[in-house]
């Protein structure tokens, strides 16, 4: 935890009771927590423990059926939804585009115009952004690594990955790791719903244990001499 | 970032997208060809009994090729749920819907510019009536049906049949502007009578659709 006699910053994400039900199924029972700002956050849990859920629900992409969200300060995730990266099971890429061509779109949804970000993010994940190939032709790690890129591409304070590292071989999903590392020293917030916990012990702040539709369990990362405030 | 610009940028990305697949314009055009074709056999009009008939008969051939490109507006959004993306960024959905539409709107008037002249070839269709009129009617009438034919699709993307389901929702609603346009089309092939009217309605039809389905596309776009 970040040096304890500092005042504690105002949380990302503050939730209030919050429930989800798909027809009589409660995914989410119940959920009341608040996440600080400039951690990495790693969610862990069984395949319906309610993660993804948790994760859609908290992008905006599902209304909760009770309880309420706060993010960002914001009651409603749209005002501030410049400043979420979003990455999704899927890919959420067109297959007949390029990787570049991806990016350029979805940088002007965000109104950048200037190329060399897209051309930067792209980097950033280890890919060439002057490849020309499509999408559609890509390995699946690549298709995951360009995913990371378009779900930071605009710097987004607070990044919410589902299950980034999926199909992914291990030597890439380490380096992904380690650009999520990365960007968390940047001072983002950053959510991992993953079943892969080894991947994140050297970047994680906190694990965050999910079963049935509940957050059962928080447990903080403490490293051997570092003082994590002043790194931030 | 305006919904101008982004409607710009989707609308270029999907024109792109199509250039290279031509996955709406080949089976659009392999239908209506289809209609063409078989009708010409089927009937074999004279040019008298063609311009009676051409109205009715070009607008249900391009009413069901535009709902064969309709399903597949949003088909490329839900591949990869790339829809999501766009529904977790700040661009306003009314863009999306309007570069759609516009998307649909383009496509549709190309394969009546490629479909006319066959039209005109296996029906020996000449028009008594001004042909500027033939261009206004077959403009207001092709945003009708694209118009609500963009926002029903989006309506029913997460339904199981949704292929079914869009013609079965879109025809009834479009029978008003199918009517303007088919009696506006005979009127001018005829020249028997005025397609003022026709026009007005298809005018005021294609202003309240779109006001009505720009008020209500957020809140499909968000439906579960």
């Amino acid at each position: 935890m970040a040096g304890t006699s500092e005042p504690h910053p105002p949380p990302v994400i503050l939730l209030d009771n919050l429930v989800k039900f798909f027809g009589r199924f409660a995914a989410l029972r119940g959920i009341s927590a608040s996440f600080a700002p400039g951690r990495l956050y790693v969610v862990l849990g069984d395949n319906g423990a309610g993660k993804s859920t948790l994760l859609r629900v908290v992008a905006g992409l599902m209304e909760p059926s009770q309880g309420s969200i706060s993010l960002l300060g914001a009651k409603r995730i749209r005002e501030v939804a410049p400043r979420i990266g979003y990455m999704g099971h899927a890919p959420l890429l067109y297959d007949e585009l390029s990787g570049m061509e991806n990016l350029r779109y979805f940088a002007g949804l965000y109104g950048i115009p200037d190329d060399e970000v897209s051309r930067n993010a792209m980097r950033m994940v280890g890919l060439d952004p002057d490849l020309p190939r499509r999408v559609g032709q890509y390995s699946q790690g690549m298709r995951q690594r360009l995913s990371l890129a378009r779900a930071v591409l605009h710097d987004p304070e607070l990044i919410l990955l589902d299950e980034p590292f999926s199909n992914v071989d291990v030597h890439s999903a380490r380096d992904m790791a380690a650009v999520l590392g990365r960007v968390r020293d940047q001072g983002k917030t950053i959510f991992v719903v993953t079943h892969q916990a080894a991947l994140m012990e050297d970047v994680a702040d906190e694990f965050v244990h999910m079963a049935a539709g509940q957050i059962v369990s928080r447990d903080e990362v403490v490293r051997k001499s570092v003082n994590v405030g002043s790194m931030r | 970032m305006t919904t101008l610009t982004v409607t710009r940028t989707t609308l270029l990305k999907d024109l792109r997208m199509e250039w290279r697949s031509k996955d709406a314009i080949n089976s659009m055009l392999f239908f209506a060809l289809l209609v063409v074709v078989i009708f010409s056999f089927a009937f074999n009009p004279t040019a008298e009994e063609s311009r009676m008939i051409a109205g009715g008969l070009i607008w249900v051939a391009f009413l069901f090729a535009a709902v064969v490109a309709l399903n597949q507006t949003w088909a490329r959004e839900l591949r990869n749920q790339v829809l999501d993306a766009y529904r977790v960024s700040p661009a306003p959905p009314n863009a999306l819907f309007l570069a759609k539409a516009i998307g649909n709107f383009l496509f549709v008037v190309v394969l009546e510019c490629l479909m006319t002249p066959l039209f005109v070839i296996f029906y020996e269709l000449r028009s008594i009536g001004p042909v500027w009129q033939l261009i206004v009617v077959a403009l207001l009438g092709t945003w009708a049906l694209v118009v609500n034919g963009t926002f029903f699709a989006a309506l029913s993307i997460r339904t199981r049949s949704r292929e079914i389901m869009l013609p079965l929702i879109l025809f009834p609603i479009s029978i008003p502007a199918l009517l303007g346009m088919v009696d506006a089309t005979t009127s001018i092939l005829t020249g028997e009578a005025t397609p003022d009217f026709w026009i007005k309605l298809l005018a005021v039809y294609d202003i309240v659709f779109t006001a009505i389905c720009l008020m209500l596309f957020e809140t499909v776009l968000n439906a579960e």
